[in-house]
């Protein structure tokens, strides 16, 4: 039998893996996919969370934050382009100009 | 018409018609000196070459047309020789309404004689003293300025009028006091005369805004009309208050200061403070307000000690100055104080003030002129311990100086004697304690007045010549002796007209009202005073003229030593005054330095110094970002979860 605990811990190994991959890596597509990973462990736990307490309100956030994640993607990605065309690199460490 | 009447029925009460005829043109007076000023002082460096000849000619053109309304006046019965002529409202405002308009009444035409008459010989004179000096144009606009400021002061029927000319007196003094402003003692001399003169302004705006508030108006009808019905504590405020005003104008004790290191100014510009302008603003200031110090004994009394005490001061001054000009300025303190006595001791003395008021400008304008010319022909030397001798080379100079000298010390008849005389005899006749006491002041004054004119005379004129070999003095162009000439003439007759029959008391009365008595010319009194007077010149004769005056001076005696430094008038104003001042910005720099902006200055470097520290956090690594925001993520929950339980 699936328990809601077994939805919630693995939303928050999901979450986990993706906040170390955000921290962790310097590639900039890996931090995307990780932002992505942390987004959907959090979709993973409203869903669960909606079935559990019987209602709609986890599946239409859930919905809400794919569309986040879409409009997201769609900005970082072009910023990502530009970045790599000028730099010749996705290093997050390379762009590093705007600081005190 | 618009005749107003002030309100009670006493002597002094003012009553004023409107002007007519060829007075309703006096705003010429003022016209033709501001003209003058003004062109040549915005017309530059093109008006060099004519501009001294104009600077003359207003002054002349305002002296004309004052003899001219003069006459006019003297048409007119007594009773209505006081005219007003309304030239524009200038401050229209609810509940307060100030007219400018001219007040041509006896007391006014005397000053306005004097200055115009007076003011035109010394204008004359200077077109030769400052022939040499390349800012003569600007010189003469100054000077047109001073005589202008000082008709709108004798000349305004309200105090704010007044006051404005008194401002305008004060400024015109302090440009030309400062004229060679080149040299360092010239501008500080400027600069004290303007601030002594600002304490005596205070006392007179202080004055004009009591007479506001407590009458609703500041002309001299409705103030005259209203003081009766004022109490005893505001009429005696407002005399000690025009007191203080008239003490910083004519330099009168404690306000005494400024006078001596005036002479830094040319000396045209001596004469015209001494004689004409300036000084003469205190005695006309409290002659006018005679109906407020007809009501109030006490404030008389402080005027007349004032006046007693200022006259001893200087005269004591004068006696240990062996500058010439600085002798002669202790010398126009001390009449100045003559004056002020008389015009404490009420309408028994007014019209005396007056009268000593224009003999004195007559005689101490020929004694400036004299010195000043000494002064150009020594090559601007003006100790008289190296003159000596002078008679001989400035015979015409020596002649009018001693016209002048002759009149000061008041032998018989020349001016000095006549008016000098009836205000001793006023002292002594206020009678009690007070009246003997001032009398005697005025009596001793006379001596030493005699005492430190003969020294100047002797010092200057007589014995070895002490000059240098390469000084070659001889007689001034007569553009600059047919001036003293003249006022050598007013130097003898001035006293005697306008004394004998008593042509200017009878002409003033209706203004200042008359004294109770008339004395002859042959009293205990006027005889008491010449003896005094051939005393005080024989004790100076055997000083100066008898022994050789030595070259460099003599250490002296105590008395000497103080009264070479002015009887120490300057260390008490720099020990009470500016000291304390100067502690006191001091203090004041050091609190804003250390106190205000201190705080402000430390807040400002913490502030500064911190977010310098806090901004390295901002080191452009996304990474690093993204921790922050996790951690602050993690607190947030961690707080969140620790309220929930």
């Amino acid at each position: 039998m699936v328990s809601p605990a077994h939805f919630v811990a693995l939303s928050v190994i999901l979450f986990v893996i993706g906040a170390v991959g955000v921290l962790a890596r310097r590639n900039a597509i890996i931090i995307f996919m990780c932002v992505e990973l942390m987004l959907n462990a959090v979709n993973l736990a409203f869903v669960a969370f909606a079935r559990l307490h019987g209602n709609l309100n986890g599946q239409v956030i859930a919905f809400f934050v794919m569309v986040i994640a879409a409009a997201e993607v769609v900005v970082g990605l072009a910023i990502l382009t530009s970045i790599f065309r000028a730099r010749k690199s996705a290093s997050v460490d390379d762009a590093n100009l705007l600081k005190y | 018409m618009t005749g107003s009447v002030a309100g009670a029925p006493s002597a002094a009460a003012m009553t004023t018609v409107a002007a007519i005829g060829v007075q309703r043109a006096a705003w010429l007076l003022l016209v033709f000196p501001l003209a003058g000023a003004i062109i040549l002082l915005l017309g530059g460096k093109r008006t060099n070459s004519w501009g001294h000849l104009l600077g003359v000619a207003m002054p002349v053109a305002s002296f004309v047309y004052g003899v001219i309304a003069f006459f006019a006046m003297l048409s007119y019965p007594a009773s209505q020789r006081s005219r007003d002529l309304h030239l524009y409202s200038w401050i229209p405002v609810a509940g307060f309404k100030v007219n400018i308009g001219l007040l041509l009444d006896p007391l006014s035409i005397c000053f306005v004689l004097l200055i115009t008459g007076v003011g035109s010989l010394i204008h004359i004179f200077a077109v030769g003293y400052m022939a040499n000096d390349p800012e003569r144009r600007r010189f003469f606009g100054y000077m047109n300025l001073f005589l202008a400021a000082m008709l709108l002061l004798v000349l305004a029927d309200n105090y704010l009028a007044l006051y404005a000319g008194w401002e305008g007196v004060g400024l015109a003094s302090y440009l030309l006091i400062g004229f060679w402003q080149f040299k360092p003692a010239a501008a500080t001399a400027a600069k004290k005369a303007f601030i002594a003169n600002r304490v005596g302004d205070a006392g007179l705006s202080l004055a004009i805004m009591l007479m506001f508030a407590q009458f609703g108006t500041v002309t001299f009808t409705g103030v005259f009309g209203a003081v009766h019905g004022a109490s005893k504590g505001v009429v005696t405020a407002l005399g000690l208050l025009l007191l203080l005003g008239a003490c910083g104008k004519s330099a009168q004790l404690p306000l005494q200061s400024w006078l001596l290191d005036a002479m830094e100014g040319p000396t045209p510009v001596s004469a015209l403070i001494h004689a004409a302008t300036m000084v003469t603003a205190g005695v006309y200031l409290i002659v006018r307000s005679n109906p407020i110090f007809n009501l109030s004994a006490d404030a008389r009394l402080a005027v007349a000690i004032v006046g007693a005490a200022t006259l001893l001061f200087g005269a004591i001054i004068g006696c240990a100055k062996d500058d010439i000009k600085k002798a002669l300025a202790g010398s126009t303190m001390s009449q100045i104080g003559y004056m002020m006595l008389a015009a404490g001791l009420g309408p028994a003395g007014y019209a005396f003030a007056i009268a000593h008021l224009l003999a004195h400008g007559f005689f101490k304008a020929g004694l400036f002129l004299g010195a000043g010319s000494v002064k150009h022909e020594m090559d601007d030397e003006v100790d008289m311990r190296r003159f000596g001798g002078l008679r001989k080379v400035m015979p015409i100079t020596y002649v009018t100086f001693g016209f002048g000298y002759l009149a000061i010390i008041g032998i018989p008849p020349f001016s000095g004697f006549f008016t000098k005389d009836p205000i001793i005899e006023a002292a002594f006749d206020k009678g009690g304690t007070s009246g003997a006491i001032l009398g005697t002041a005025a009596l001793i004054g006379a001596g030493l007045t005699a005492f430190y004119m003969t020294r100047v005379m002797f010092m200057t004129f007589f014995g070895e010549r002490r000059w240098d070999d390469k000084v070659h003095p001889h007689e001034a162009p007569s553009v600059m002796t047919s001036p003293m000439v003249v006022l050598a003439i007013g130097s003898l007759c001035a006293g005697g007209f306008l004394i004998i029959d008593n042509r200017l008391v009878n002409f003033l009365a209706p203004v200042v009202g008359s004294p109770p008595t008339s004395h002859g010319f042959v009293t205990p009194v006027s005889g008491g005073a010449l003896a005094l007077v051939i005393v005080g010149a024989a004790i100076a004769w055997a000083m100066y003229g008898r022994r050789e005056v030595p070259v460099t001076a003599p250490a002296g005696s105590p008395l000497t030593v103080a009264a070479r430094k002015e009887l120490y008038g300057n260390a008490i104003n720099e020990s009470l005054l500016m000291r304390p001042g100067q502690w006191l910005t001091r203090l004041s720099v050091y609190f804003d330095n250390r106190g205000v902006d201190g705080l402000v200055n430390t807040l400002a470097a913490t502030l500064g110094g911190t977010s310098g520290r806090v901004r390295r956090i901002e080191n452009g690594f996304v990474r690093s970002y993204a921790l922050l925001m996790f951690l602050g993520a993690a607190l947030l929950v961690g707080a969140l979860l620790l309220v929930r339980i």
